[in-house]
């Protein structure tokens, strides 16, 4: 067992896979220059000490391309982790991702198999509109991929690590605000989840939810940064004696339903937090799988607490009202229970 | 445009391959040519669903470049697959079989004409997104290098896939990874309809490309043996870890950009040049000329071929429909393997 933030984990589970499996090689944008920052937020930094630069490939800025020779290295049979730097840089190479990676295995069939990870920092850290957004849901809504959200750094270890076994394209979202305070590439305004890891081999498969904290009056759903938010509205609303269950996904795709199904029959409220838009999102896909299969379960309408439909703005003062935060989720989780 | 149209193609013996391979070379361009005539008839007859678009006239350009290569070079190519599929080896059967949206087809029935393909000789998916697959073709090739392999990937894509940003970013990946590729593009004058002249400034596709910093040639693509001859210096650039190769060769398409189109646009001293050197009409005329292959092998061939398309035909009209709910699998690998 070691101490580490999720930068950490990142980091040495893809060391472990990259030990392991010699098909295992990162390609991106400024990801081990030497002198340079080990991706935008250090998690490969270093890697190419033990395994050169042909395996930690440094890449030009032209996500289509690098999208685009990732998808054909998994077809000649290598596992590419693929990091973006910015997850808003994702739109760039969209083809590649939506129409090819998502595709091939079944236009062919069946026969084609994409083994691809993609890696991308989300959330909204005063960077303004085209740094800051939360992607998760156009991916989600993609058949043909995988997404997934760690948000702790046992997990951010373990589902990398079956992420780079998978032989599906597999796209990761790493929070910002939730690598660490350590080191000079950090968010001045990070959290410092770090966690026990486990030394020996591990993986957390998709497709299974983590209950955060347990109680009896209501639920949140909440997801990577957000998953701390409503950890902190529920420690305050236990002062009040409201008693909040948060369970944490994990995996979207696959996604587990029946822990959340699980969690409703027993406090029958529901609260959907996330940090991406409100409108036509993930928040309002919960909503509708629990109205069409667990609504009897609920004494009261959900409630979904998101990012406001605007651009992200840059001023602090603009962002942190945009953003939800633990009293926006408090406030939901009282009008639920009314 | 000359006055006087030349019918005359680069020397087929000089080449110094053997009559096998030559006839190899000209059944496949028939087979090309058989195959989608068919194709045409059985869709004017409202046998098959979907779209086609087709190759006829393109034939040289798909079979001068794969004839070189194996089953373990994987290429990449386009809504316009079928020549390149049956010139690396595809069987017709399997085609056909997926033109009629079967399970026995080589997608299963769930590619359909722009996406015929077949790992098993090498043919990726054919993808249907105007310039996408050449950053592919790039990874392919970034993989075989990795891997320490002598296999190669060529890319083939079509005048109108070059403005395209996956173009340039896919070909610059090549030369700064000095990757084993080879970049084919018919440049057949027209993006759908519009014409190549409005939307490319250098005269030709391969001096502007060749900034990039790879080798670059332009040829007469109805000219089998010069495309083979160029593509052949290419393959050994690749394999001997040279780096990549782009070769435009020009050529023309004898039909529409899809099924329903008449070709009311394209000029008509151009399209009378073209259609006066159909690619086939010119090596079979080099094979008897050059004594290659004698007029009763060449008939015999004709003969299989005509009979391989129909066969393939009354084979793909017998294979099993899919069940609807046949399109529920196939989306994951891992869930086909119970992960």
């Amino acid at each position: 067992m070691a101490k580490m933030s999720i930068v950490e984990a990142l980091r040495e589970g893809i060391r472990e896979e990259m030990r392991r499996d010699e098909t295992v090689f990162c390609l991106g944008e400024d990801i081990d220059v030497p002198g340079g920052f080990g991706g935008a937020f250090t998690v490969t930094l270093g890697l190419s000490t033990e395994f050169g630069h042909e395996r930690i490939l440094d890449t030009p800025i032209s996500e289509a391309g690098i999208f685009g020779a990732a998808i054909g290295a998994a077809i000649a049979g290598m596992r590419p982790i693929v990091d973006v730097q910015y997850g808003d840089f994702l739109f760039c190479a969209m083809d590649q991702i939506c129409n090819q990676a998502a595709k091939l295995t079944y236009m062919s069939g069946g026969k084609l198999k994409i083994p691809l990870v993609m890696r991308a920092p989300v959330g909204a850290t005063t960077r303004g509109a085209q740094h800051a957004q939360s992607l998760e849901a156009y991916f989600c809504h993609v058949p043909g991929l995988k997404v997934i959200a760690p948000s702790t750094a046992y997990d951010a270890k373990g589902m990398i690590k079956a992420a780079i076994r998978s032989n599906d394209p597999v796209l990761i979202f790493e929070h910002k605000l939730l690598y660490g305070s350590k080191g000079n590439r950090s968010e001045a305004s990070s959290l410092s989840p770090t966690g026990e890891v486990p030394d020996e081999d591990y993986i957390v498969p998709f497709g299974k939810a983590a209950i955060r904290r347990e109680g009896k009056h209501v639920t949140i759903i909440a997801k990577l940064l957000m998953v701390y938010k409503a950890l902190q509205a529920a420690e305050e609303l236990a002062k009040e004696g409201i008693e909040v269950e948060v369970i944490d996904p994990r995996s979207l795709v696959p996604f587990d339903e029946e822990a959340l199904f699980t969690s409703i029959a027993k406090t029958h409220h529901l609260v959907i937090v996330e940090e991406d838009h409100l409108g036509w999102g993930w928040g309002a896909e919960i909503a509708a799988l629990v109205a069409e299969k667990a609504i009897y379960y609920l004494d009261a309408p959900v409630k979904r607490v998101a990012a406001r439909d605007v651009p992200i703005p840059f001023a602090p003062i603009m962002e942190n009202y945009v953003i939800p935060d633990a009293q926006r989720i408090k406030a939901a989780v009282r009008e639920v229970l009314i | 445009m000359a006055n006087a149209v030349s019918m005359k193609i680069s020397s087929v013996r000089e080449t110094g391959l053997d009559s096998n391979v030559l006839g190899e070379m000209f059944r496949r361009m028939l087979r090309i040519r058989q195959y989608e005539d068919a194709v045409n008839f059985l869709f004017l007859q409202g046998k098959l669903a979907g779209t086609i678009h087709q190759c006829q006239g393109q034939e040289a350009v798909a079979v001068g470049s794969c004839i070189e290569l194996g089953d373990d070079d994987y290429i990449t190519t386009t809504h316009r697959p079928a020549g390149h599929c049956i010139a690396k080896g595809m069987t017709l059967h399997s085609m056909m079989a997926e033109m009629f949206g079967k399970l026995e087809g080589c997608c299963q029935g769930k590619g359909g004409s722009m996406h015929l393909g077949d790992m098993d000789k090498g043919v990726i998916p054919a993808i249907a997104i105007v310039g996408a697959g050449v950053p592919i073709s790039s990874g392919v090739a970034l993989g075989f290098k990795m891997q320490k392999t002598k296999k190669l990937a060529m890319a083939f894509f079509g005048d109108g896939a070059v403005n395209e940003g996956a173009f340039h970013e896919g070909i610059n990946l090549a030369v700064v990874w000095k990757l084993p590729a080879i970049f084919i593009c018919e440049n057949n004058f027209y993006g759908a309809s519009t014409h190549i002249s409005k939307v490319i400034g250098t005269e030709t596709i391969a001096e502007r490309t060749q900034s990039y910093g790879l080798p670059v040639e332009t040829l007469d693509g109805n000219d089998v043996i010069a495309v083979y001859n160029s593509v052949k210096k290419a393959v050994e650039r690749a394999r001997n870890g040279e780096g990549p190769t782009f070769i435009e060769c020009q050529t023309y398409r004898r039909t529409g950009h899809s099924r329903s189109d008449p070709n009311k646009y394209r000029i008509q001293e151009e399209e009378a040049y073209w259609l006066s050197r159909d690619p086939i009409v010119l090596f079979r005329k080099a094979l008897i000329e050059e004594k290659m292959l004698s007029e009763s092998e060449i008939v015999a061939i004709e003969t299989e071929v005509t009979k391989e398309v129909e066969a393939s035909i009354e084979y793909a009209r017998a294979c099993t429909d899919p069940q609807p709910e046949d399109a529920l699998i196939g989306v994951y690998s891992d869930a086909e393997e119970g992960n």
